[in-house]
């Protein structure tokens, strides 16, 4: 059984961070270049935490399976970053992001960690304004802001339609500053394929080259990872195309405990699929939702009609009917459930039935086509490129895709595993967003873990360590985490079978949006748990790896990567069957209101499901985390 | 414009592709047929088809690089019927759709040809040569936690505006595959005057523009002669006006580095 202790600081819930960072032990500034720290992952969570720990004094080792840092995921980040800045002066505050953050998450997030996030998000803006990160400014040349879904303040900070790529370049050129002083030294072209355990604390990993095949073994001090999140078990999804949940996945296997898998977010705006070959789906930002209306037609004869045909009154503009409060912003479960649900009733538009209207004719009679141009230009020429179609003309046709991973390992208030070395930032851990994420907060989660709290609580484990312990990577414990690697990569190169590793993940993508997509039920769960396993066993017995294991081979790359989503597929399954309830994004069709909203069960599920690897072939064992609520009462979600 | 989305007539196309099996080793053009293809399909899903075909033959597919596959992490990088990122203006490679093309058409791809861009094996080049031009001074320097508040520094509109135009760049290494000098001046001021527009960057200005043009030139990187092929590659259509304000910013510098005073005290007020 893992000991799972919050290690959430007492007192008032706005003093926690100050009492904390005042308590925690320190590590000396001359002690701290003794201390070797991995990061795995250089997205805004790894670029940041890299940057500031090398800043700071550390040696920062830290491991990309991109040829570039600046390559991450995070790159492809639309809409924005939530700050409590009030510099719109319309109520904001801490409190208020705390409590929009913990609503939004549906009450399945940790207080503490929650309300930290909020007050370093202001430091966030200053940080990267300072390293010009090009924010959108008003003619005065202050920041301007927009607003994103579950809030009723203008708090999001932007740079046009690429905030994700501002900010990562910025966490990217502070990143490269250490590099080019020498104090990070960085392996790009390198994936992490094993934690390395010593003595009980993580000490290292086993890194592929994936350029030249060789398996290398890097010791430390300590390790974190900042790899992302899991979407792409999907396999249709928002996420880049490399996306992958090996790391935290391996991670699990040598003991560290995942948290609530079946957390997964869908975003209520992405463009539709359009065939078999389709390899992703794109996302609309959100911030779309700030001047285009939803609509579908009110009759199921009207779904083919020219949508520019279709009369007002004929029109069903179902967000702003349902939650009049909130109305096109009410946050991105409900809208994709929405969605579905208009679908499913047969009004979905587009040839394959799955799509709603996202119109802007009202918005371009209020700003004219350039007003509109001006804050959403690329996102409407990403539109036109996809489709063909000018969405100044005729509306965007849109539908919920996976987009996010809410779950993710679990860490405590240092953002420490349960094994002790091993931290986990941004995407990959679990803590902040409960079931449901808002709009432009992981941004602002990864950039607080990585500048402004993983800084700090590193420390109060590495004070602990007496510099110079790291175990050498020739110990036992490297050799045979190599040698399982190597193991596996045989394997995988032997079976040469029949089918490609884009059919295994194409058909995992599939079971899991059938039975564990927008909408989940007991009985489709079962299915599932009973074909993954299935998937799994045809996976290993007929997949086709071409080449060998000592060059550049994207088919071995994806072949490991797909094996561990598989793996990881069933424990979503199996988290998702065990949460008797629905919350955020995780909805089971047995518990729900009458109006179809989310019915929690706050006794008997108020708690962090935190899954424990037993054994290959052995059922993983839950750990339960109780969530207590100091400061905010768990009640209702209400965007009415 | 383009044929239209619900346009459902298949295509057929053959694709000659760069085979190279390793660094340093030779490469040659190998013909594939792509059958019956969906228009609506982007270029890289018709690799990822074409790809598992391959595969199914037991041979090893054509390795390309992609990720993001919207035209933002700069990853994808395929010279298409001699262009860079292909015949479209202001895309990527990955953002390139099958409907640009005619049944029948016989579409050659290659990884970007540049000195400073070594092939790794058939489409991948190495651009790593870019990352060493932002770590000799890609950066404003601003430690964590030291930053004043954010609205503290008002920018003018116009000049946060035009920075972003040049932030834009996402780093594919397009511009140097166009120029005929394999030039990296487009990405190098790109970020030189992005940086250069904030008063953020003022103190390491002259810093900044005599590092990073230093390491580009020693990257192997050639010449601008002003042809403006980059630009025209550039799937965020980046202008070439920042390299003529770099080209200032250089001269600024390059003659203040000369005359500039400076400080006797190096070590300040160590206590
Ligand atoms: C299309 C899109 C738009 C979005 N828009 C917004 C938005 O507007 N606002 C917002 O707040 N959020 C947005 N998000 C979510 C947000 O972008 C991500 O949650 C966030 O960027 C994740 O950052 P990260 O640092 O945790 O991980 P990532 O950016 O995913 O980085 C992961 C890193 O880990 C590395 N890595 C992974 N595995 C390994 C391994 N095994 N070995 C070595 N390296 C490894 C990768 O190379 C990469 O560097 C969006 C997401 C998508 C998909
Ligand atoms: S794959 Fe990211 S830019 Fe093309």
């Amino acid at each position: 059984m893992a000991k799972l202790e919050s290690k959430v600081p007492s007192g008032p819930l706005a003093d926690k961070w100050r009492k904390h960072k005042a308590d925690i032990k320190l590590v000396n500034p001359a002690n701290k270049r003794k201390y070797d720290i991995i990061v795995v992952g250089a997205g805004l969570a790894g670029s940041s935490s890299a940057a500031t720990l090398a800043e700071l004094g550390y040696k920062v080792k830290s491991f990309v399976f991109h040829d570039s840092p600046r390559r991450a995921h995070s790159i492809a980040a639309q809409g924005g970053i939530n700050a409590a800045k009030n510099y719109q002066n319309d109520g904001d505050s801490v409190y208020r992001l705390f409590y929009d953050t913990i609503k939004g998450g549906d009450y399945r997030s940790r207080e503490a960690n929650v309300h930290r996030l909020a007050e370093v998000s202001v430091n966030i803006i200053d940080q990267c304004a300072a390293q010009g990160v090009p924010f959108a400014r008003e003619y005065g040349g202050l920041l301007a802001n927009r607003s994103f879904g579950g809030a009723q303040v203008s708090r999001t900070f932007y740079a046009r339609g690429q905030t994700g790529q501002q900010l990562l370049l910025g966490a990217y050129s502070a990143l490269s500053r250490m590099v080019g002083a020498g104090a990070v030294e960085l392996h790009t072209n390198s994936e992490m394929l094993d934690l390395v355990i010593v003595n009980g604390h993580a000490k290292g990993i086993i890194v592929r080259n994936l350029l030249t095949g060789a398996i290398e073994r890097h010791a430390a001090d300590a390790v974190i990872l900042a790899t992302g999140g899991y979407g792409n078990v999907y396999n249709l999804s928002t996420y880049a195309r490399q996306s992958n949940a090996t790391a935290i996945w391996r991670a699990y296997k040598r003991g560290a405990c995942l948290a609530n898998p079946c957390y997964t977010q869908i975003h209520p705006t992405c463009i539709p699929v359009s065939g078999d070959y389709q390899s992703k789906l794109t996302l609309m930002s959100e911030s779309l939702r700030n001047d285009g209306r939803i609509w579908v037609p009110k009759k199921k004869e009207d779904r083919l009609k020219e949508p520019n045909a279709i009369s007002e009154g004929d029109r069903d503009y179902y967000l702003e009917r349902m939650y009049p409060a909130f109305g096109n912003l009410c946050p991105r479960d409900i809208a994709s459930r929405a969605a579905k649900r208009v679908c499913d009733e047969g009004r979905g538009v587009g040839e394959s039935g799955l799509g709603v209207y996202l119109d802007f004719s009202d918005a371009i009679r209020r700003l004219g086509e350039n007003g509109v141009r001006e804050r959403y230009g690329n996102l409407f020429d990403i539109y036109h490129e996809i489709t063909a179609e000018s969405a100044y003309q005729v509306p965007m046709r849109i539908y919920p895709a996976i987009h996010y991973t809410m779950g993710g390992l679990w860490v405590d208030y240092n953002l420490m595993s349960n094994v002790p070395g091993l931290f986990v930032l941004g995407e990959a851990n679990f803590s902040d967003h409960g079931a449901n994420r808002l709009g432009a907060s992981a941004l602002m989660q990864g950039l607080a873990d990585g500048y402004f709290v993983i800084p700090y609580t590193i420390g109060d484990y590495l004070a602990g360590q007496k510099p110079g312990s790291r175990p050498s990577p020739d110990a036992p414990e490297f050799k045979a985490a190599e040698e399982s690697i190597l193991g596996v990569t045989k394997r995988l190169l032997s079976t040469k079978g029949r089918e490609p590793v884009s059919h295994f993940h194409k058909r995992l993508g599939k079971l899991m949006w059938e039975h564990c997509g927008m909408a989940r039920t007991a009985s489709g769960l079962r299915q599932a748990l009973k074909e993954l396993p299935q998937l799994r066993e045809e996976f290993w017995a007929t997949v086709n790896v071409p080449g060998s294991g000592d060059t550049l081979n994207q088919s071995l790359e994806k072949a490991g990567r797909v094996a561990d989503f598989i793996e990881l597929g069933e424990l979503l399954c199996l988290d998702a069957l065990t949460r008797e309830e629905s919350c955020g994004g995780h909805f089971r069709e047995e518990h729900q209101y009458p109006d179809g909203e989310c019915k929690r069960d706050d006794e008997n599920f108020g708690h962090v499901a935190a899954w424990e690897f037993q054994g290959e072939g052995k059922a993983p064992l839950l750990n339960k985390e109780p969530l207590n609520y100091e400061t905010v009462k768990m009640s209702l979600r209400n965007y009415k | 414009m383009v044929a239209s989305s619900t346009s459902k007539s298949s295509l057929s196309v053959t694709l000659r592709v760069w085979r190279q099996a390793g660094p340093n080793q030779p490469g040659k053009f190998v013909d594939y047929a792509a059958k019956d293809l969906n228009p609506d399909m982007s270029f890289l899903e018709m690799l990822d088809v074409v790809n598992d075909d391959i595969t199914t033959k037991g041979e090893e597919p054509i390795a390309f690089a992609h990720d993001c596959r919207e035209g933002i992490c700069g990853t994808c990088s395929c010279t298409i019927n001699g262009k860079p990122h292909g015949p479209g203006r202001g895309i990527a490679t990955c953002q390139l759709y099958m409907r640009s093309f005619h049944d029948g058409d016989l579409i050659v791809v290659e990884p970007f040809r540049a000195r400073s861009f070594p092939v790794i094996k058939d489409l991948i080049t190495d651009r790593s040569a870019f990352d060493k031009i932002m770590q000799a001074g890609g950066f404003i320097t601003v430690r964590t936690g030291a930053a004043p508040d954010a609205n503290s520094i008002p920018v003018p509109k116009h000049d946060a505006d035009l920075a972003m135009d040049a932030a834009a760049c996402i780093g594919c290494g397009a511009c140097v595959a166009a120029c005929r000098n394999a030039s990296a001046m487009l990405f190098v001021s790109a970020k030189v005057s992005q940086l250069g527009l904030f008063p953020q960057g003022q103190p390491e200005r002259d810093k900044r523009v005599l590092a990073m043009v230093s390491t580009m030139d020693a990257m192997g990187f050639g010449n601008c002669t002003n042809q403006y092929e980059c630009s025209a590659a550039c799937p965020k259509t980046i202008s070439h006006d920042f390299i003529a304000r770099m080209n200032r910013d250089y001269l600024k510098a390059s003659f203040r580095s000369v005359f500039k005073p400076v400080s006797n005290s190096t070590g300040g007020g160590a206590a």
